[in-house]
């Protein structure tokens, strides 16, 4: 039996006392993130049909999308950041940020206004192609 | 003879923070019998299968654990893959094992800290967690997430890593068993964390065998079973052999988990030494059509996955035997005859998942 029982801690504890601390100061010191973390779903509201396809996918239903309106909507504190809508937008137009959205003390659905470039592209060709023949 | 008296543990208990309830009948202070309870965490995700689409579903398999959350993803992707007749690229093997390995170092390192705890040491407790963080750090470079990683997939997986990334995670690999070495040292021969494990809840080698136990509680008692051995996605390749321990008690199980914490840092750099090139992922057509049982390795012993779909896109039957579930028995047998003040350390030494086991 040794005559210290703490004798092989000893030295790992004497280490940490003269190491810097292993905690972030969070909120003084800033979380450094990565790429790949995810954070929040971000939304490139130009690119959006309106297609319906992520409020599909969502498993927690999370998102909204209101095609007579055009608006596309999110409940942050509903999402699990699974990313699934991100893979399944046709438009590519969801994108994963790798900052966590800001805390909330009430819950609420934040609203995107889409304008979809559709129409308005497809018709001017057209017409370009009337008048030349 | 002293007064049979019954002791309540759980299903709030300071050492556990997950619900198992057990009755201790007692006479003076030896437990004389055990009579668990579970079923307070049931959360019904096996049924979910019926209404979510096959290849959503590895999002609700990989949230059963939040440990193992990877390896119930990749069970139940292997199981719908074997039924689709899917053939996995062999990079996404490679890499399904490296993080699988990561998982494994993880959790038996959440876990001895979380023994440490148990038997009182708190200081041990603390520097197991602080390695624990690097490896947490691993995760969210390579996944973008800390315990729910979403990269598996049926057909493959949604991320690769990057081989200079994976040179450089194999140098922090190596800072982090410097660490860990200074750690497993002290489990191994600090007089006090011997003094509360040494011959505390013996399960011989013949009990762990007739009482189904697996993983670090059954090669702990001396039966070397590894479900890595039937070689499922990259192990088959990999050279490693069951971590096994004689005395069967808590000291060995300890032990069990210190020793396979070497071994999968180990096995995570033969999967960077040998890993192919290619693609990781594949289209996957059609629906699964037929059943399989698949059979994994989780840090806390083999899991088993009843899979069976009816060529919709919805399974039909989607059933998960966790290592918990089948620890409980051993458990029980280890309990009697103990002192009261052993529980909470027998307990612990199983690894109990409990919302794993009722999902
Ligand atoms: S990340 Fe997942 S949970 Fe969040 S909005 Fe997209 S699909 Fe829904
Ligand atoms: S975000 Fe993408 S998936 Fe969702 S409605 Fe717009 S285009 Fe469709």
């Amino acid at each position: 039996m040794p005559i210290n029982p703490f004798v092989k801690m000893t030295a790992t504890i004497i280490k940490s006392l003269f190491s810097p601390s292993a905690c972030k100061m969070y909120p003084v010191e800033k979380p450094v993130f990565y790429a790949n973390t995810r954070g929040h779903i971000a939304i490139q509201t130009d690119k959006c049909t309106l297609c319906t396809l992520c409020a599909k996918k969502c498993p927690t239903y999370a998102i909204m999308v209101d095609r007579n309106a055009k608006l596309w909507k999110i409940e942050r504190t509903k999402c699990i950041m699974c990313l699934n809508c991100v893979y399944a937008c046709p438009k590519k137009c969801l994108t994963n940020e790798n900052q966590y959205s800001s805390p909330v003390t009430v819950k609420t659905q934040e609203v995107f206004n889409i304008t979809p470039p559709a129409p308005a592209q497809v018709a001017e060709p057209c017409g370009q192609k009337e008048t030349t023949t | 003879m002293p007064k049979r008296t019954i002791i309540p543990f759980g299903p709030q208990h300071p050492v556990l923070p997950e619900p198992i309830h057990l009755d201790l009948a007692v006479r003076d202070e030896k437990v004389v019998e055990v009579i668990p309870s579970l079923g307070f965490v049931h959360r019904g995700l096996e049924l979910l299968v019926t209404r979510k689409d096959f290849m959503d579903m590895v999002l609700v398999a990989e949230r059963i654990c939040g440990i193992c959350s990877f390896i119930h993803g990749l069970g139940y992707c292997q199981g719908v893959e074997e039924i689709m007749n899917l053939q996995v690229s062999p990079r996404a093997k490679y890499l399904r094992a490296f993080w699988a390995e990561l998982s494994r170092v993880h959790s038996h390192i959440l876990w001895l800290g979380l023994a440490a705890d148990a038997f009182g040491f708190e200081s041990l407790f603390m520097h197991s967690w602080k390695i624990r963080e690097k490896i947490l750090d691993i995760f969210e470079e390579t996944t973008g997430g800390r315990v729910i990683f979403g990269v598996c997939k049926v057909g493959g997986l949604r991320k690769d890593i990057e081989n200079d990334v994976l040179e450089r995670i194999r140098k922090t690999m190596d800072e982090i068993e410097a660490d860990y070495r200074t750690i497993a040292k002290v489990f191994k021969e600090d007089y006090s964390v011997k003094h509360r494990n040494c011959g505390v809840g013996v399960l011989t080698a013949d009990e762990a065998y007739k009482l189904g136990a697996v993983g670090p509680t059954l090669r702990a008692s001396g039966i070397s079973q590894d479900m890595r051995k039937i070689g499922y996605g990259a192990y088959g390749d990999l050279n490693f052999e069951p971590v096994v321990e004689k005395d069967g008690d808590c000291y060995a199980r300890t032990m069990v988990r210190v020793r396979e914490v070497y071994q999968s840092f180990d096995l995570m750099r033969q999967c960077i030494d040998k890993m192919p090139e290619g693609p990781v992922d594949m289209k996957v057509t059609g629906f699964p059509k037929g059943e399989f049982f698949s059979r994994l390795e989780q840090p806390r012993g083999e899991v088993v996955y009843y899979i069976k779909g009816d060529g919709t896109k919805f399974i039909q039957r989607y059933r998960v035997r966790t290592p918990t579930f089948a620890n409980v028995p051993p458990l029980v047998k280890m309990l009697g005859g103990c002192d009261l003040a052993d529980v909470p350390v027998i307990v612990l030494t199983i690894d109990p998942c409990i919302s794993c086991t009722e999902r």
